[in-house]
């Protein structure tokens, strides 16, 4: 009796040196992997990435820079691709992270604004819209935890006023005079605030020379960037983007730092 | 009696080339009572004339609102209008949660005539039997537009539709060069005027059987009733009437819609002519 | 001695960044209940992790002229979920053709909380306003949508130094012999600038400015101060 019943609680195997009955099995030269991973993982980290994008408000329009590198991983991998994308006479967006998905977004972008050109209704993307459109395809695709990998800055002119604001891979989004992401917001960020209180009444002029002076500093200090980029200025007059632009550097002083090998 | 072969759907067309379910459709809107829609460069008006289809019953409402900037004025089956303005109003919310933008009246409009064509085009349906007077206001200034059963959608300086509208229509072209730089109580008149003009000699204006949409720049779409238009109509009070409704246009088509009656239908050539099926 | 040299030099492999689809970006939400006024007011910063993103960002959303919303904690469900709620408010205006009233709003926004328990908005929501019958409300919630009655409440980043504050002053908490007098419009704004400097001096997450909210039958005013902006 006492037999019969550990039979039946703990049988012996039915056979030796194979699977047992109700794993999983796998069959040699099978092509089906089974994945471990209850969730699948999507574009879960960024590849060929941009760095800071930098915006700042003046009297009368923005002014946002990026530069051209693509780093993948520590390698400068692209040196010669454009972060900063025309949308129209009155937008400008600049993009930092991963490269692939700009180039996604972007072609949405460029498919969207052909099909409002062809209403010829004379509406299309103003920079209000397109920013609170990116806010919602970043957001829903972080919900779909499917994200794009990336942060834009939106430039613009609207209404007799400038437009500049933020928004990140999962839906962080705001308007502000000054805006930096990534790592200019350790840098470069700061100095654009005080630069603007000093002088709340900046002109074109005064705001490219401080946002050049910006990208200089980010390429001294930030290891991901690129002394060559592109700017973009956004009047009532329409919106141009200017560069590359490969300024001077100085590394005369370079020797003094010591101590970090 | 002469029974039509060629109007038992919409998918058929007849030996001349019409579509009597259609053209039944763009009768439907002439039994509704009249609306009148009117701009200047600055606003968009709206006018309509209420019924109650009884005395038990209050008045039908006649002025719908869309979102902040659009509104719509009905003539027809008041049932397809509602189901109309259910589909203009989340269009309208779309716009605003995706672009945070108000939605363009022109673009609003045209998915309402890519949505009304369907139902022209399919066997087993029918089209909506609602004329709308669309008015709105967005960054390229004031609009009126007019849109039909057929799925047609006209961009109007002013336009009425429904019951006699004809005489509102002799009004409102008759004055039509004033309106772009009209203020806006002169809007207002004009078009209470012109509604005035859909009526027989012995009816009034009044507060009950008459309200009032307004929108324009700074000025959300408001709809005013009861109360709300005394003051307008008082502004048209004791004016001498521009001059009596033809005859033709029987005066019981002020009193409740009989709706099983498509008794002026193609057949008549004076009534319900090609027109909207054309241009 | 190999994985000392990886954990050293990070070269364990690629490299796996991990994803998460929250952050936290700081600021805090208060709002008091008066006799016949309500009060609701926010910092204007928003933070994430050492860095300000913004110092012009309140928190502080008006839906009607009897109710205004605070709401922080992760922003991009802040914008989505009063986006949602101004959508859900304009579709109620058109069906009913009237206004949503105070306790209707909480009630609607304890569900759409909930509705989203298993991936939750990260948001912390405190209503405040002029109920049915004309008395200054509060409503607080989780962000799972749990929510109740109250007369006033601290919510965010400095909420647990805001509270005790709170309940000592207008619950006349831990008071021996203390007499309880009503609370006027004044002393609850006076107070409420009051707990917000002090909590700039110690949160972090809480500072630059103050937007106090002023929710009477009269409808909503609104008034900005100065904190510090370090």
């Amino acid at each position: 009796m006492e037999a019969g019943m550990s039979c039946l609680t703990n049988p012996p195997p039915f056979w030796k040196n194979g699977p047992q009955p109700g794993g999983i099995y796998n069959f040699p030269n099978s092509s089906a992997t089974h994945s471990n991973t209850s969730e699948s993982q999507r574009s879960a980290y960024p590849i060929v990435t941009g760095t800071s994008v930098l915006g700042l408000k003046f009297n009368g329009g923005v002014v946002i820079a990026a530069d051209m590198l693509g780093s993948y991983g520590s390698l400068a991998r692209f040196r010669n691709i454009s972060r900063l994308s025309k949308i129209n006479d009155s937008t400008v967006i600049g993009c930092g992270g991963d490269y692939a998905d700009f180039q996604f977004l972007s072609s949405v972008i460029e498919q969207r604004v052909i099909d409002e050109e062809c209403l010829n209704d004379g509406f299309g993307f103003t920079p209000k819209s397109m920013f609170s459109w990116l806010t919602r395809v970043l957001y829903n695709r972080r919900s779909k935890f499917n994200p794009l990998w990336n942060v834009y800055v939106v430039a613009g002119y609207q209404d007799e006023q400038p437009f500049l604001g933020y928004v990140d891979k999962i839906g962080v989004a705001y308007e502000a005079p000054a805006i930096s992401s990534g790592f200019g917001s350790h840098i470069a960020l700061p100095i654009l605030r005080e630069e603007m209180e000093k002088n709340t009444n900046m002109n074109e002029n005064e705001a490219i020379a401080l946002v050049q002076r910006c990208m200089k500093l980010l390429y001294y200090r930030d290891a991901r960037s690129l002394n060559k980029y592109q700017y973009a200025v956004i009047t009532k007059t329409g919106a141009a983007i200017h560069g590359p632009v490969v300024p001077e550097t100085n590394w005369e002083i370079a020797h003094l730092i010591q101590g970090y090998e | 009696m002469f029974r039509n072969q060629y109007d038992n759907d919409v998918t058929v067309w007849s030996p001349q080339g019409r579509l009597h379910q259609l053209e039944y459709a763009m009768e439907a809107v002439k039994q509704g009572s009249a609306a009148v829609g009117i701009k200047s460069k600055t606003h968009a008006v709206l006018a309509a004339l209420k019924r109650a289809p009884s005395e038990l019953s209050s008045h039908q409402k006649k002025i719908l609102a869309i979102d902040d900037h659009v509104g719509v004025s009905i003539a027809g089956l008041t049932a397809d209008a509602r189901s109309l303005s259910n589909f203009m109003r989340s269009e309208c919310l779309n716009s605003r949660y995706a672009y945070d933008t108000p939605l363009p009246v022109s673009r609003l409009v045209a998915m309402l005539g890519s949505k009304s064509q369907i139902p022209t085009q399919r066997y087993g349906r029918r089209p909506f039997g609602v004329g709308l007077l669309v008015a709105g206001y967005d960054s390229m200034g004031p609009h009126i537009y007019q849109t039909c059963p057929s799925a047609n959608y006209y961009d109007c300086k002013a336009m009425a539709i429904g019951a006699r509208s004809q005489s509102a229509r002799t009004y409102l072209e008759r004055k039509l060069e004033e309106f772009p730089e009209n203020s806006l109580n002169d809007l207002v008149k004009h078009a209470l005027r012109s509604l005035r003009d859909t009526l027989p000699s012995e009816i009034e204006l009044t507060t009950k059987n008459c309200s009032l949409g307004i929108v324009g720049k700074d000025q959300n779409f408001t709809i005013y009733d009861d109360d709300g238009v005394t003051d307008y109509l008082a502004m048209i009070e004791g004016e001498e009437r521009a001059h009596p409704p033809p005859a033709d246009e029987p005066a019981e088509a002020m009193e409740a819609q009989d709706d099983d009656t498509p008794a002026a239908g193609p057949a008549d050539p004076t009534v319900g002519g090609p027109e909207v099926m054309d241009s | 001695m190999d994985s000392q040299m990886n954990e050293l030099y990070g070269n364990n492999g690629p490299k796996q960044v991990h994803f998460s689809p929250y952050a936290f970006n700081g600021g805090t939400v208060l709002a008091v209940a008066g006799e016949d006024f309500a009060v609701v007011a926010s910092d204007t910063r928003l933070s994430e992790g050492f860095s300000i993103h913004s110092r012009d960002t309140p928190k502080t959303y008006k839906l009607s002229d009897k109710t205004v919303l605070g709401s922080c904690g992760f922003h991009g469900d802040v914008l989505t979920l009063t986006k949602v709620i101004g959508a859900r408010l304009k579709m109620f205006e058109h069906s009913h053709n009237k206004k949503m009233s105070t306790s209707s709003i909480a009630a609607m926004l304890s569900t759409m909380l909930y509705y989203k328990r298993f991936f939750p908005y990260y948001v912390y929501n405190i209503i405040g306003g002029i109920d049915d019958e004309g008395k200054g409300c509060v409503y607080s919630f989780d962000p799972v949508g749990s929510y109740e009655r109250e007369a006033y409440r601290a919510g965010g980043s400095a909420s647990s130094m805001l509270q005790p504050l709170l309940d000592n002053q207008i619950g006349f908490k831990n008071q021996e012999g203390a007499t309880v007098v009503p609370l006027s419009k004044e002393k609850a704004v006076a107070l409420v600038k009051d707990v917000f400097i002090s909590a700039a001096e110690r949160d972090i997450y809480t500072g630059d400015a103050i937007i106090v909210q002023v929710v009477t039958k009269d409808g909503v005013k609104t008034e900005q101060f100065p904190l510090r902006k370090d």
